[in-house]
């Protein structure tokens, strides 16, 4: 690719490209994805002997049908939306934390120990916030590691982040199993304050679901994320950075700096999705709680192609998927829908380049 | 501590890693990036269980997990190359894909969502200590016979064009792809083997048996890096301190948890460059449109 075509490339992806080919390029990949998950899905029920159309009602009726499925799926919407807020966010300066895991059970730890310390009533108004913070400083510690070794070493992100999560994994469990955990079991002793209102208490037909007030505090971190991505002037920085490094430090951005903001930050972000679990559920930190939810992070903010509210939509369609499998678990093992969770993925992921190209070779056709 | 006994024990938990590690120096040298190394090793323990399980000749187990390994192979391939998908993303999937698929499959085979039947394995003379288990012998030559292929042949000499300067590759006529597409495919089966010889060894497939394992081999290729008799000692080294924890159990002078970060802290100091920085491929991850 010459100096000229690049520049125009940029400034196609950056500004010029028109709001409608840019919506296409964005929707159509996942729209593709579920198409193929749909046909993956049916070939997993048939080979149970089961009927397609009768599994899939079961799923939408054991998910959306009723008040205590849908809650299960809120709640397990709201961890996604954090982890996939991180991803995204550190996508956007072109970084990848597969950190999540790591960065969300150090969160939820941080807010284990603050619910412990804190006396016994101490009012949520003041819990809430001290422990969002401290959750979020956890996370946002274990998340800068990575940023400043890239930063100062040049070491590649992936790799480290990878390496971080065994390592902080270990550091916890080597914590509660040998200096805080409840005998015979992996978690610590139940929090004194900083409990997290539910959605049950609110409208009794949520009752035993675990959705709380968490998810509020999601919507709101992917709105300040939005308004930090798009609307200010160190998420344009961010942006560009993503977009061009080196024009971006042509331009007088300090690379270095933004991408230890990022990867800081995005580890803020996942680390305060730990209180989702233990403020709104357990009230207490348990060994491996995040298990998996750090990498679904990768694929929500694949899904939801790195914005903010498509993210939460993306989180809420990954954990409908999660419940779903649940609700057929009667007709269909529930290990169904790890199935399908990886073919989105890879379908997403090898649907992005090819859209994009045969969109762009059509366009071009068309303009000529 | 008996050293012979330490010594047989290091090498039976080194043989899952050696595969897996001489499989991600090959497809790493060509410019793929290999986050998948734990879903082949996952793909292939399973498939060498069902092999085995229904002919009860471990052999077929072992065909049928590089069976299993060259598909997934092919998939992260053809999702890399042909598809240009960004390769860590594609990692992430094919594990978790590994993940569904074995457990999907636990499920209607053998109607269990932990772990499959006692299956046949190799050797089992307790004497022999593992050393009549042909795979074993396998796992140990791995490592060089990948170096001598890689430095002493010429589809090495193009699996490292590929890696280093693909465009210069191309130019003087290699298919750069299609070396990518053989690098891979050799990176499934020989992970898969690492899988294989864990199943077999152990009689059985458990839901996630391969537990990391082709993480740490991703870290010994980095430590190692990316030559293929480093990385095998890298992966020597890190079953010494396995091996040198569970000896030691009973013993709490040095918690368990600090040992199993051994690999992922060494890999972290690697790549930071405090002993020497570990430069990976020049091409590694980029696919050209």
């Amino acid at each position: 690719m010459t100096e000229s075509s690049l520049a125009a490339g940029t400034q196609r992806t950056f500004s010029a490209t028109p709001w409608r080919e840019r919506a296409e390029e964005a929707l159509l990949p996942p729209f593709v994805a579920l198409l193929v998950a749909l046909v993956c899905g049916d070939l997993l029920i048939l080979s149970y002997g089961q009927s397609p159309a009768n599994v899939y009602r079961l799923l939408l009726e054991g998910t959306w049908g009723n008040a205590y499925g849908f809650g299960q799926v809120l709640y397990k919407a709201t961890t996604l939306a954090f982890t996939g807020l991180a991803v995204s966010f550190g996508l956007r300066a072109g970084l990848f934390n597969i950190g999540g895991e790591s960065q969300l059970a150090a969160g939820g730890f941080a807010a284990a120990l603050i619910g412990l310390a804190l006396p016994i009533g101490t009012p949520l108004i003041l819990a809430l916030p001290i422990c969002i913070v401290l959750a979020g400083a956890a996370g946002g510690v274990v998340g800068a590691v990575p940023g400043y070794l890239k930063t100062r070493f040049g070491a590649h992100e992936v790799i480290v982040t990878i390496m971080l999560n065994f390592i902080v994994l270990a550091l916890l469990n080597w914590f509660i199993a040998g200096h805080l955990h409840v005998p015979e079991t992996l978690h610590t002793p139940e929090i004194h304050a900083g409990f997290l209102p539910r959605l049950a208490d609110l409208d009794a037909d949520f009752h035993g679901s675990a959705a709380n007030l968490a998810l509020i505090v999601a919507i709101v971190a992917a709105g300040a994320v939005w308004f930090y991505l798009f609307r200010a002037r160190g998420g344009y920085e961010l942006r560009a950075v993503g977009l061009q490094p080196d024009a971006a430090e042509y331009g007088g951005i300090s690379v270095g700096r933004v991408w230890m903001r990022a990867m800081t930050w995005s580890g803020v972000i996942a680390g305060i999705g730990g209180i989702n679990y233990v403020l709104g559920y357990k009230h207490y930190y348990e060994d491996g709680f995040a298990s998996g939810a750090g990498f679904l992070g990768i694929a929500v903010a694949l899904v939801g192609r790195n914005h903010p509210f498509g993210v939460l939509i993306a989180a809420f369609f990954f954990a409908t998927l999660s419940q779903g499998g649940l609700a057929i678990h009667a007709f269909v093992p529930k290990q169904m829908m790890d199935v399908l969770q990886g073919v989105v993925i890879l379908a997403v992921a090898m649907a992005v380049p090819e859209v994009r190209s045969i969109l762009r070779s059509a366009r071009r056709r068309s303009d000529a | 501590m008996n050293p012979i006994s330490f010594i047989t024990q290091m090498i039976r938990i080194a043989v899952p890693y050696l595969f897996a590690a001489s499989g991600g120096v090959v497809a790493e040298r060509a410019g793929i990036v290999s986050l998948t190394l734990e879903g082949f090793m996952l793909t292939g323990a399973f498939a060498a269980v069902v092999g085995t399980n229904y002919t009860g000749n471990p052999w077929i187990g072992v065909l049928a997990g590089m069976i299993g390994g060259l598909i997934f192979g092919a998939i992260h391939a053809i999702a890399s190359i042909r598809y240009r998908a960004d390769q860590v993303v594609v990692g992430v999937a094919i594990n978790l894909l590994a993940i569904g698929v074995t457990r999907f499959f636990l499920k209607l085979f053998f109607a269990s969502s932990s772990n499959s039947p006692r299956v046949a394995g190799f050797g089992g003379n307790i004497k022999a200590a593992g050393f009549d288990n042909p795979l074993l012998w396998l796992g140990l030559l791995s490592a060089p016979v990948v170096a001598f292929v890689i430095y002493k042949t010429p589809f090495g000499l193009r699996v490292r064009a590929a890696g280093e300067h693909p465009d210069a590759a191309e130019s003087v006529g290699v298919s750069v792809n299609r070396v990518r597409y053989v690098a891979v495919a050799i990176s499934g089966v020989l992970a898969a083997l690492g899988g294989v010889y864990l199943a077999l060894d152990q009689h059985q497939f458990t839901d996630q048996m391969t537990a990391g394992r082709g993480f740490i081999a991703i870290s010994a290729v980095i430590f190692g890096r990316w030559d293929p008799v480093r990385a095998a000692f890298a992966c020597l080294l890190f079953a010494a301190a396995e091996t040198f924890q569970i000896q030691l159990q009973g013993n709490h002078a040095i918690p368990s948890q600090f040992v199993e970060m051994i690999p992922y802290v060494l890999t972290i100091v690697a790549l930071a460059g405090v002993v020497g920085r570990a430069v990976p491929p020049a091409a590694l991850g980029k696919v050209e449109a």
